[in-house]
Formats: structure tokens, C-alpha cells, sequence
């Protein structure tokens, strides 16, 4: 028999995935991903 | 002969994907050209494989270096932002990224096709190893960032400092070789990371992903999402014969027939044409 399934965990866990998004963005994690991220982490690449 | 044409057909559009993914992730061109990165808004946003923010040609950021920069920071101790990518991107495909999406599984993949090393499926100790990458998520992208922070209260990327080999390759070699004055700074750390890779490298030409399999902790993420992700493997219990194929040809060594949602899988759809009675699919429902 053949079972069609709605993916409601992967749904649901989508959700929580974009409000927890947005509450970091409101609390500014953002801007912290971006200042790491447009220097070069020397430390990424061996050095730092 | 027919199932070897098909399985080449399958793997030849999995590795055109994750080469246009690549390309078009990396595509800042004069970041290569003049040994420097990108610094515009799109690195705001992560992308959803191992792709290193120091990788001259890197337009987004890498998920596991935000999240060691965020919770290292002196004024978070956790990310929403990241965790929250990770809970989408692992909810809707889990390591289906690590099969198609990141630049470091490709260059794993292509080094695994260079012949006349003779090639091992698996080995004593190989199921034990697969739980190291939990452990190295855990404590170097977590609890070390976390707890260990310097004067000034920020906390050290010990994953991307000590581990990581995807920095290295994208990041250390290209910036090294363009830009001289950070030649000059090159030490212990970065011989030490050189060595990381080039055992990744060696071992990759016999083990298939060794880096997936043991080390990566984005791997380990998704592979707990794979659990519940929308896009998966379903395996039609009526129509299985259980012949073991789908096992045998399996690189990444799950019983797919068996455990269609194993944290391994990394959803690369070969067992899809081995399967000899059409039982395996890969989508968002059961065919």
C-alpha cells in the first residue's frame, strides 16, 4: 500500500526555523554575521 | 551494463548541480583576482553548505562559522539567526545539501574518481569514527566558542581555527598565494591546517567523503534533520525484494531499504537506479 504523507514535522520545524530568523534579525545577530564575515578570518584560513 | 549507464547518468547531474552551485556561490571574481574577499550585503545571509566566508570568490557566509561568531560574540550566547537557517534548510532537504550543494562534498567526490587507488567501502572502526563529528560539533563549534573567551570577551572559531580543512582550501591557499602581506604571517597554525587537508585529501582517494563522514559538523546537523526532513528517500516496503543492492552500491555505507532516513545518507539518489523492483524514490512523498 502505498503511503502519501503530508510532511507535517518538516512544516511545522520550517516555521520554527523562520521565527527563530527573525527574532535574530531583530536582535542583530545579522550585522554580527556580516562584520565576521566581510574581513578575513584569519583564523579560518590558518593564520589568525 | 544498462544500470551502470544510468547510475553514471544520475551521478553526472548531481556533480553538474553541485558545480553550478559552486560557481554561482563563488562567483566574485575579483576577490580572485586581486587576493581579497567580498564585503558586500549578501554575505548578510548564509548559504547551505561547507563554503568558507574567506574564500576569495564567496558571496554568502558559511553556517558554521556564523554560528561560532555568534555565539562567541560578547553579547550572545546563543543564535536564532543561525540555529534558524540550519531548522529550515535541515527541514526541508537535511543532508540532501551535502549531496548536492556543498563545494567541499564535490571536491571530495572528484577526488574519490581518481583511479588506481584501490578503494575501501568500510573498516573496522568506521562506525565508531562516525560519531567523532558529533562530538567535534559539540565541542569546537559549540562549547569551546562558547565558554573560552579572551580579554575582550569574544570567543575563538576553534572549528575554523584548528579543523576546518574547507578554509583552508578556499580560503588559506588562494589568499596565501595572492596576497603577499599575508604570506608573510603564515606559521604553525596554517602548516597544521595544510596537513589537515592533505590527509583529508589522501584519505579521500580511498574512503569516499571521509570529511562528511567523521568530521563535519554541518553534516552532523542535517543528518539529525533527516529524520523529519520534507525532501527524502522513501523506500515502498510492498515493493522491496530485498536484494541488499541499494546497500552495495551505497558509497556512504546505509542500507537505504532498510533505513531510507539514516543520518548518513546524504540523498546522492544512486540507490534510486540500483534498485532493481523501483522501490526507491527520492522526493517529498512516497511515489
Amino acid at each position: 500500500m502505498k503511503k502519501k504523507e503530508f510532511p507535517i514535522k518538516a512544516l511545522v520545524t520550517s516555521l520554527i526555523g523562520v521565527a527563530f530568523m527573525a527574532f535574530g534579525i531583530y536582535r542583530g545577530e545579522m550585522a554580527t554575521v556580516l562584520a565576521k564575515a566581510i574581513r578575513i578570518c584569519l583564523e579560518c584560513i590558518g593564520i589568525g | 551494463m544498462v544500470k551502470d549507464k544510468n547510475r553514471t547518468k544520475k551521478e553526472s547531474l548531481r556533480h553538474t548541480v553541485q558545480g553550478l552551485w559552486t560557481v554561482a556561490t563563488n562567483s566574485f571574481v575579483t576577490g580572485f583576482l586581486k587576493g581579497k574577499i567580498y564585503t558586500g550585503p549578501l554575505k548578510n545571509l548564509c548559504v547551505p553548505g561547507m563554503n568558507c566566508y574567506s574564500c576569495p570568490g564567496a558571496l554568502g557566509s558559511c553556517p558554521i562559522g556564523a554560528l561560532q561568531s555568534v555565539i562567541g560574540d560578547r553579547n550572545y550566547s546563543f543564535t536564532f539567526y543561525v540555529v534558524g537557517f540550519l531548522m529550515l534548510v535541515g527541514a526541508i532537504c537535511g543532508r540532501f545539501v551535502c549531496g548536492w550543494l556543498c563545494p567541499f562534498g564535490l571536491f571530495q567526490d572528484l577526488l574519490h574518481k581518481i583511479p588506481f587507488f584501490k578503494k575501501t567501502g568500510t573498516f573496522k572502526g568506521d562506525r565508531i569514527l562516525r560519531k567523532l563529528k558529533y562530538i567535534i560539533l559539540a565541542v569546537f563549534v559549540v562549547i569551546l566558542p562558547m565558554c573560552v573567551a579572551d580579554a575582550v570577551g569574544i570567543g575563538d572559531p576553534w572549528f575554523c581555527k584548528y579543523i576546518c580543512p574547507v578554509g583552508t582550501l578556499e580560503g588559506g591557499i588562494p589568499l596565501v598565494l595572492l596576497n603577499e602581506g599575508l604570506r608573510q604571517t603564515v606559521g604553525f597554525l596554517y602548516t597544521w591546517k595544510i596537513a589537515i587537508l592533505l590527509i583529508l585529501i589522501l584519505l579521500s582517494l580511498i574512503i569516499y567523503r571521509p570529511f562528511c563522514k567523521y568530521l563535519c559538523p554541518l553534516g552532523a546537523i542535517y543528518g539529525a534533520f533527516n529524520k523529519l526532513s520534507a525532501v527524502s528517500l522513501h523506500c515502498d516496503k510492498s515493493k522491496c525484494v530485498s536484494c541488499g543492492n541499494c546497500n552495495k552500491v551505497c558509497k556512504m555505507g546505509v542500507y537505504p531499504a532498510e533505513e531510507p532516513r539514516s543520518a548518513e545518507c546524504i540523498k546522492c539518489g544512486l540507490c534510486i537506479k540500483e534498485c532493481p523492483a523501483d522501490a526507491l524514490n527520492l522526493g517529498v512523498k512516497n511515489k
